[in-house]
């Protein structure tokens, strides 16, 4: 059964002028629409051998020690449109340390790199389409836009769900965060209601006493259509 | 519910989609090599480019590869990630030339992901040297504008070469 239609104005567009970048790299030409074929509908499968057993722990999983920052879980549900769990799916993030520096060799901020803080994680959701990391919640950091422009605190996300046409790279923003409303990517999603989707409240039933606090960041990938198509192409 | 609405993958993707590629240690690359030694199929190697509207390469790019075996079955498929050149823009990969199914000539399915493409470009890479006559997306892209998703041979390798804006602008799908 194939997908339903992406709500492509409920997605950022493709290009705003406030984010400078967007303005040479999207495209000019409206997106063709096509019906979905083996090719969408078929994805890659990934397996528990593909997880390390620290790929999770962000805490954990880089140099020999704790990074500094404030110890937090990042916890959700994955599910589509239809509130189905997405079950085994794999979801990878990445972030900034507690300085706003990431471990990638473009970037040049002030901030120091820590020793213990690789900024990679990645895990498969579980049965009922869970999923959970560890990490120090990031830093906001300038960033080449405006004359003054700041990224949010944010951890990015990569979804793959069951098939191509599920695919979704995201960002995850925290609750409380003056920035959010002054970030020109942000602002690249017309909706406010699309955008409080990617606002991750605070979750102190997640929280560990003298541990650690939890956000909650909940993903909801496409899903599929219960409608046939009228002129269905050759492939569906 | 809606669908959670997608953000850039931004100029540091490598970090969670590369980690050896951006120098992280500790996670290993998940899809570094398309097929295994043993995977059947005509060994091939595809290059190109991505340029932006300015004609610039797009060195931060990373492109997602998603295709046929040799027999034309998604089951399971083979899948994998490149990563531009950091200093040129350049990409290159190897696989095997997928076969036809259901009623689709051999392609490619392409996603591409880099600082400033608020949502994942999709687009397929089609063979110059393969009948694409009855391809049924193909059928669908106006004739002008068929050749950017058409990779050619040059020195040994297929060439596809991926404009993200303006004249000879790859065709990007919605599907």
């Amino acid at each position: 059964m194939p997908f339903r239609p992406r709500d492509r104005d409920w997605h950022p567009r493709p290009l705003d002028p406030q984010y400078r970048t967007s303005i040479t790299r999207s495209p000019s030409q409206p997106l063709l629409r096509i019906d979905q074929t083996a090719s969408e509908l078929t994805g890659p499968v990934f397996t528990a051998s593909d997880i390390g057993p620290l790929d999770h722990d962000l805490l954990a999983n880089h140099g020999d020690g704790n990074p500094i920052g404030e110890r937090i879980v990042v916890h959700g549900r994955v599910t589509d449109e239809d509130g189905r769990a997405v079950p085994h799916t794999l979801v990878e993030i990445w972030q900034a340390n507690a300085g706003g520096r990431y471990r990638h060799h473009i970037d040049g901020y002030l901030a120091p790199l820590d020793p213990n803080f690789g900024g990679c994680g990645r895990v498969l959701t579980d049965a009922q389409g869970h999923y959970s990391f560890r990490t120090v919640k990031p830093g906001a950091y300038p960033w080449p836009n405006g004359p003054n422009t700041w990224r949010p605190a944010h951890i990015h996300f990569s979804l793959f769900g069951t098939a191509f046409a599920q695919r979704l790279v995201t960002q995850m923003y925290f609750e409380g965060d003056p920035l959010v409303p002054r970030c020109p990517i942000v602002s690249t999603i017309p909706d406010p209601r699309a955008i409080d989707l990617l606002i991750a409240p605070l979750d102190m039933d997640a929280a560990t006493p003298f541990d650690h606090l939890a956000y909650r960041f909940d993903i909801v990938l496409r899903g599929r259509d219960s409608t046939p198509f009228e002129n269905r192409m050759e492939g569906n | 519910m809606k669908e959670t609405p997608s953000q850039t993958a931004g100029p540091f993707l490598h970090i969670g989609l590369a980690p050896q590629v951006a120098g992280v240690e500790g996670v290993r690359d998940l899809g570094t090599q398309i097929i295994a030694p043993d995977t059947p199929g005509e060994r091939i190697r595809i290059d190109g480019i991505i340029r932006d509207g300015a004609g610039d390469p797009v060195k931060d790019a990373m492109i997602e590869v998603w295709q046929a075996d040799a027999s034309g079955s998604h089951d399971p498929g083979l899948w994998g990630r490149i990563s531009a050149d950091f200093a040129t823009g350049e990409w290159s990969f190897e696989t095997i030339k997928p076969g036809a199914g259901q009623g689709a000539a051999p392609h490619l399915t392409l996603y591409i992901l880099a600082r400033g493409i608020n949502i994942g470009l999709h687009t397929r890479l089609y063979f110059a040297d393969e009948d694409n006559a009855a391809d049924p997306v193909l059928a669908r892209v106006p004739e002008p504008r068929r050749a950017t998703l058409i990779a050619r041979e040059k020195g040994g390798a297929y060439r596809f070469e991926i404009v993200l804006q303006g004249a000879d602008e790859t065709v990007f799908f919605d599907a």
